[in-house]
């Protein structure tokens, strides 16, 4: 007898999934779905062999025979409250278990043309206004989960920012994640700002401790020319789930794009952030945060490419590793030929606070163009002996004096969000997980 | 206040200090002098207990206290100060929350009730102007960035402000013009009191023309060659280290 796989678990579902929805999808959807259908059975889970995955092992996600979720009516705000952003006014999208719950998501006063809505509610009474974007960012040819995101995924948030818009107050999109048992999501985010527009993002994934399942997202962003967005991204995951992402960024001229990932949850993590650069003038960060506890996995890997002449890119990772936690880093920057006077900065600092943590770290830079200036650093270390001392020897104790230096370097990157109330949240989280010995 | 009885100490399998002995009291006005590679700057490390310095044999008694058995910030809070020579730099640790942390931890050892923000910035404010510390200073991260002089500066602005009994100031002058070496100078003689005591290791005489030393040291190869008044400095100053070195050689030959 052979076993059914969870690959095949996948294909067989779709088949449901296409029947269910009926005539109801249009043809250009159904086409992708299948085109990304076939393209997951013939790349299959990654293994440790591909190189892009060489750290990580996907093996129990690919072992486990997730269910597709199911609603759950019983969520109130009290159980998304930890992860609010507390005195923040700000429109909420609330997906729980990958579903929008209208009852749970509130909308304060948008720009003119603005579209802050599902993706399901969106494909079901305008769906031309998502064909131009739904695998324009992030295509499936090479990344089996963002292929099987794309057969699968039914909704997710869809924010769409005509031109000269501002977005007055930020938009906070959460998936919340609770079930018994193993089950798995497909969020789809989809945010278009036009020529001249700006918005504030913060995209959080979250779940009830304990609970086990997988969430496997894609968020396609694309900044028309001359827009201004902010996109803080919190990973706040049970540490028992599987977080698989990938974020893709495309930019026109002399946008403006930061993002700050902030990843605090899961047992197994993967995040694929990627931004091109696609004309001039263009601005772009993308920073990184990430701790790690016990036996968890938290691999990050990142794109930038730079397509044309003068853009910058600024790119901080920072991680925190303790217990036998296992850290991966892969920063690549491209500069095209066509793209002279880039001025592209990386930089990825680990901390590991014990003996058994481990941490990976590549940096990868193809430079194709000759007047650019391209910088790239990795630091791996323990917590500065000499600083330790200079704190104690102020009369400040052990334990304290390792909470501070811990806090300064993590505080550094949450010191960048601009949502003050955000901040304030995040600073609360992390300090809540701090490794003991640390907290002070 | 502090007595120091045969210290011998090594760093790995190297010796560092070969037997010091000296005796501080309240009040009185320590310059400990001697050429690079002497050990001044060690005795001052093993006093406020770097880790790095093993002790073999030898005891410190400090305010009836064995010293070296206790940890460098229960030294800190029984008073010691040691001014680093290079002090280090905190990236994204602000200086007066650093500064407020320390002296609440002084200050709780003390029995002393910790200063709220209100009264800690009015405390501080008045330590910063006798030191000629500009308040923006105190948001920056710990000495990030700061200048050599500043750097200096700020380690006798936290003395002050911490208030020690007994001051260890490690090669402070160095790297100082002669005005930031009178702002500072000036810092540490405004903590001179009975009650207190300053040991202060220099590789060169000027600074001891605004601090007047008690007593003078000379160091070399990890003991005391020579001590003696503060005119035993201007006699260094003159015929340099040589002339002590030799005679040590001859003593110990």
């Amino acid at each position: 007898m052979v076993v059914a796989t969870a690959q095949d678990l996948y294909l067989s579902r779709f088949a449901q999934s296409m029947v269910r929805r009926g005539g109801s999808e249009p043809a250009w959807l159904a086409a992708i779905r299948r085109a990304a259908l076939d393209r997951f059975a013939e790349l299959g889970f990654p293994t440790t062999r591909d190189e892009e995955w060489r750290f990580t092992n996907v093996g129990p996600i690919a072992d486990t025979p997730f269910a597709e979720a199911a609603d759950a009516p019983g969520v109130t705000r009290g159980d998304l409250a930890p992860f609010l952003v507390k005195q923040l006014a700000c429109s909420a999208l609330v997906f729980v278990n990958g579903r929008y719950v209208p009852q749970l998501s509130t909308t304060l006063a948008l720009p003119r043309g603005t579209q802050l809505t599902s993706l399901a509610s969106v494909l079901a009474s305008d769906p031309g206004l998502v064909d131009p974007y739904f695998t324009r960012c992030a295509p499936c040819e090479k990344q089996a989960f963002t292929a099987l995101n794309t057969a699968f995924a039914e909704d997710g948030a869809f924010i769409y920012v005509p031109a000269r818009a501002v977005v007055p107050d930020p938009v906070h999109v959460i998936y919340f994640t609770t079930t018994a048992t193993p089950v798995v999501t497909h969020p789809r985010t989809i945010v278009v700002v036009g020529d001249n527009s700006q918005l504030k993002l913060i995209e959080t994934y979250a779940g009830v401790a304990g609970h086990h399942y997988l969430t496997n997202a894609v968020t396609e962003v694309v900044g028309g020319e001359h827009s201004v967005v902010e996109h803080v991204r919190v990973q706040r995951e049970s540490f028992a789930a599987y977080h698989v992402s990938n974020t893709q960024i495309h930019l026109e001229r002399s946008a403006t794009f930061a993002q700050q990932n902030v990843v605090l949850g899961g047992a197994i993590v993967r995040n694929d952030v990627g931004a091109v650069l696609g004309a001039e003038g263009i601005e772009c960060t993308l920073n990184g945060l990430y701790l790690g506890h016990g036996r968890r996995l938290i691999d990050n890997h990142t794109a930038i490419d730079h397509a044309k002449p003068h853009c910058a890119s600024h790119e901080i990772y920072k991680g925190m590793l303790d217990g036998h936690a296992r850290g991966v880093f892969n920063g690549k920057i491209f500069v095209r030929q066509d793209a002279q006077k880039t001025d592209a900065k990386q930089t990825n600092q680990v901390l590991l606070l014990s003996d058994e943590a481990t941490i990976n770290t590549k940096p990868q830079l193809e430079i194709f163009a000759d007047d650019v200036k391209c910088t790239h650093g990795a630091t791996v270390g323990q917590l500065d002996e000499e600083s330790l001392f200079y704190l104690r020897a102020r009369g400040i104790g052990r334990e304290q004096a390792r909470a501070i230096l811990v806090h300064a370097f993590a505080g550094d990157i949450i010191s960048r969000v601009t949502i003050e109330p955000l901040r304030a949240a995040l600073e609360h989280a992390l300090l809540a997980q701090l490794p003991q010995e640390a907290r002070g | 206040m502090l007595e120091i009885r045969n210290l011998h100490a090594r760093v790995e399998e190297k010796p560092i200090l070969r037997g010091i002995d000296l005796k501080v009291s309240a009040g009185e006005v320590h310059a400990i002098m001697g050429p690079n590679g002497s050990g001044k700057s060690k005795l001052a490390g093993v006093l406020a207990g770097r880790g790095d310095y093993e002790v073999t044999a030898g005891e410190v008694l400090y305010k009836g206290l064995n010293l070296l058995d206790l940890d460098p910030e229960e030294r800190a809070r029984e008073g010691l100060f040691l001014a680093f020579q290079y002090p280090v730099e905190i990236p994204g640790v602000n200086n007066s929350y650093f500064l407020k942390a320390a002296l609440n931890a002084v200050r709780k050892h003390r029995g002393q009730p910790e200063l709220d923000a209100m009264e800690f910035l009015t405390l501080v404010r008045e330590k910063a102007k006798l030191l000629d510390i500009d308040s923006a200073m105190l948001n920056r991260s710990v000495n990030e960035g700061f200048s050599g002089g500043e750097k200096k500066r700020n380690e006798i602005f936290q003395m002050a402000v911490l208030e020690p009994t007994l001051c260890v100031l490690d090669e402070t002058d160095s790297g100082l013009d002669i005005d930031a070496l009178k702002v500072v100078a000036q810092g540490v003689n405004a903590l001179r009191s009975p009650e207190r005591a300053v040991v202060v290791v220099t590789h060169y005489q000027r600074l001891l023309n605004y601090i007047v030393p008690d007593f003078v040291h000379v160091l070399s190869e990890g003991r005391i060659l020579k001590s003696g008044g503060k005119e035993l400095a201007l006699e260094l100053e003159e015929k340099g280290y040589g002339w002590i070195e030799a005679d040590g050689a001859a003593a110990h030959a």
